[in-house]
């Protein structure tokens, strides 16, 4: 938090003279109170959101969350039935589509096939009435930038899943959007493309200093790519912070279990100190750093806690430790290459433990094998619910 | 089995038995094809250079007369009266055409967007009128627009049409039977390719900063182009040769190919020079269909 904090206060120092300030300061868009109905199911509800200049957001959540309809109210290619919509500081809730001054990334892309590659990206331009000429040397530019030159004259049906994706690119950005949408664009690549694309997309977003709003149900990629992510569940904002926020310090359960694998442990508040506050659990008592914990609490309330398979450690049956140790027996296990993920029974139900792979070898464990595991204390995170 | 079997579709099969199939099943169509189609038309080409012998027979010698006499050089001296026939047909057939696509459109559109059920009600309901035959329904236009009916009463009191005059006969009444004749030819096809929209394409068109108009150009068009072609063609070539509507509705004044060829070779008895005109008409429409989609086709490419 500190941290975050500090990094804030350097850049509002380096925006510099108050005129450069105040444009800094005009989120790229802003969401006020949002909602969108389907009839009786309420896609988006209720979604105040603001996302800065120049920042790459993603909208994370599973598949019916209202994530691509919060993009698409955003597009203009869908109406809020209550709240507004601002783009650059302007009011824009009732701006059709092609007056705004963002573009979209479809997740089928949606190239015309009655167009070429060149044609597809000029279309925009071409919208504008730009001069041919000036057509011509942005739209040239563009199929260098992400890479496509060798493939102008060819015709939509004719290239392959990652060509066209990066035609799609290709042919919204060349219209310098002040806000660019992107909904699942990497969604139907294989795994290795995808992760290529990841990497070239990220650069290009930082290159270019577009505002990114990145829709995506695979939480390594908005964790890959993202200054902030906002995990959306049942149409709400189930938490909004930075990647490594959302990941360490996940607020509710839902944001625990979707993003990453999660352990939870139900137990009750016991002790609470300065420092530090005791959980009873099935698996013992469980010893918590409180600087994590935002909320006072009560003793003898029930809470959840959680913590990531990778935090957990274990260590040999006859080590022991201070703090948060705990006997168990391994139940299984899977290789998967760099790391091993341990499957351990307690007293309290399993437990995934994965353990990096540094040491070349067969897994140290087997099953029905004893060992200890600890939790740190601070890797415990308490959830709100 | 002397020759290798192979796997045809998950089905082991010898190529001869293959084969067999094949000419089994297209077999029948192919016979039909050539005995009702290609013969005929074999005939009708061959008759159109032989001359008309007394008492209506058909004779020798071969001649290029039949056709001179349809570009108008008859033994009267020059009268464009068949070119007319041949150009009114082709505008009557044109015209219902794009009338058609014009009201076929909307209701595709509309068709599509409705839910299952009434999907299904409203495709009845466009194919319903084919239940009644054609003759009739065209009586039926006479009544309905003839003088004093409610219809032409109402134009009156519009002051569409004068006191004294008639929707019936007229222009009105032949465009108006033939696109309620010819609809369903243009709806089904178009309903088709308005069905399997991807609409996302009309977003991204609207997102790229088309106007209305420009996304149905880029978005919408080329997407159920293959609908309104065989929509067009569907419509226009039955158009061009209907005769009973025109006649009927039209206060049969004007001549339409449809008449002109059956007037050859029923009274007239002049059956070369009525192949004469059935061939040229099908070579004309041939022609003015292979531009047509040679032209829509290179549409595609072009930069728009």
């Amino acid at each position: 938090m500190l941290q975050a904090f500090a990094v804030q206060v350097s850049a509002e120092r380096a925006a510099g003279p108050s005129g450069e300030q105040t444009t800094a300061e005009i989120p790229a868009v802003e969401l006020h109170n949002v909602s969108r109905k389907f009839g009786p199911v309420s896609a988006v509800a209720g979604i105040s959101l603001s996302i800065r200049r120049g920042e790459f957001f993603s909208l994370l959540g599973p598949s019916g969350c209202g994530k691509t309809t919060l993009l698409r109210l955003v597009a203009g290619l869908d109406l809020p039935d209550a709240g507004t919509v601002s783009i650059n500081g302007l009011e824009a809730t009732h701006t059709p589509a092609h007056q705004r001054p963002v573009n979209t990334v479809f997740q089928s892309y949606a190239l015309f096939p009655h167009l070429n590659v060149r044609e597809n990206i000029a279309f925009g331009l071409r919208m504008k009435r730009m001069a041919r000429k000036q057509i011509e040397e942005r739209v040239g530019s563009i199929m260098e930038t992400v890479r496509i030159s060798e493939l102008a004259g060819r015709r939509i049906s004719q290239l392959s899943g990652g060509q066209k994706q990066r035609v799609a690119l290709a042919r919204a950005i060349v219209n310098e959007p002040q806000v660019l949408l992107l909904d699942e664009p990497l969604g139907a690549l294989d795994l290795k493309l995808r992760k290529e694309l990841q990497v070239e997309l990220h650069a290009l977003q930082r290159r270019l200093g577009i505002t990114f709003i990145y829709v995506t149900h695979d939480q390594e990629e908005a964790l890959a790519m993202s200054d902030r992510i906002g995990v959306m569940h049942a149409g709400r904002m189930a938490q909004l912070g930075a990647a490594e926020e959302v990941y360490e310090r996940p607020r509710t359960r839902f944001a625990a279990q979707f993003i990453g694998a999660c352990n939870l442990l139900r137990g009750t508040v016991r002790h609470c100190s300065e420092r530090d506050f005791m959980v009873r659990t099935e698996l013992g008592e469980v010893r918590v750093e409180l600087g994590q914990s935002a909320r006072p609490l009560q003793l003898g309330q029930s809470c959840t806690l959680a913590i990531r398979p990778e935090k957990v450690r274990v260590l040999a049956f006859t080590e022991r430790r201070e703090v948060n140790s705990f006997p168990v027996r391994v139940s299984g296990f899977v290789y998967t290459g760099s790391e091993t993920q341990y499957r351990l029974e307690t007293p309290g139900g399993l437990l995934n433990a994965w353990v990096m792979n540094a040491r070349s070898g067969p897994p140290v464990f087997q099953i029905g094998d004893r060992a200890t595991v600890q939790l740190p204390w601070d890797a415990l995170v308490l959830l709100d619910d | 089995m002397t020759s290798q079997s192979q796997i045809h579709r998950g089905e082991a099969i010898t190529r001869g038995r293959l084969s067999i199939r094949a000419a089994a099943s297209l077999g029948p169509g192919f016979i039909w094809l050539i005995l009702f189609f290609l013969i005929p038309l074999g005939i009708i080409a061959a008759m159109s250079f032989l001359s008309r012998g007394e008492d209506g027979t058909v004779d020798r010698p071969l001649t290029l007369e039949n056709y001179r006499r349809l570009a108008g050089f008859g033994l009267l001296g020059f009268d464009p009266l068949y070119p007319i026939i041949l150009f009114r047909s082709f505008v009557l057939g044109s015209g219902t055409a794009m009338l058609c696509l014009t009201a076929g459109l909307p209701l595709a559109f509309f068709i599509a967007k409705l839910s299952k059920p009434f999907k299904q009600l409203a495709l009845t309901l466009v194919v319903i009128p084919f239940w009644t035959n054609l003759l009739i329904r065209t009586y039926a236009w006479q009544m309905l627009l003839g003088p004093g009916s409610w219809i032409t009463q109402l134009a009156v009191w519009l002051r569409v049409i004068g006191p004294d005059e008639a929707l019936y006969p007229g222009t009105f009444a032949v465009y108006l039977c033939m696109v309620c004749d010819f609809l369903p030819f243009m709806v089904l096809p178009l309903y088709a390719s308005v069905e399997k929209l991807d609409w996302s394409m009309a977003e991204a068109a609207m997102d790229l900063g088309a106007n209305r108009f420009q996304v149905f150009r880029h978005g919408v068009l080329p997407q159920i182009q293959p609908g309104v072609i065989a929509g067009l063609i569907l419509v226009f070539l039955p158009a061009t040769g209907q005769f009973v509507i025109p006649d009927l509705l039209g206060g049969a004044k004007t001549a339409m190919l449809g008449n002109a060829i059956q007037q050859q070779f029923g009274p007239g008895l002049d059956w070369p020079f009525g192949s004469a005109v059935a061939l040229v008409s099908l070579a004309v429409a041939l022609a003015g269909l292979w531009l047509f989609t040679r032209k829509t086709a290179d549409q595609n490419l072009e930069i728009v």
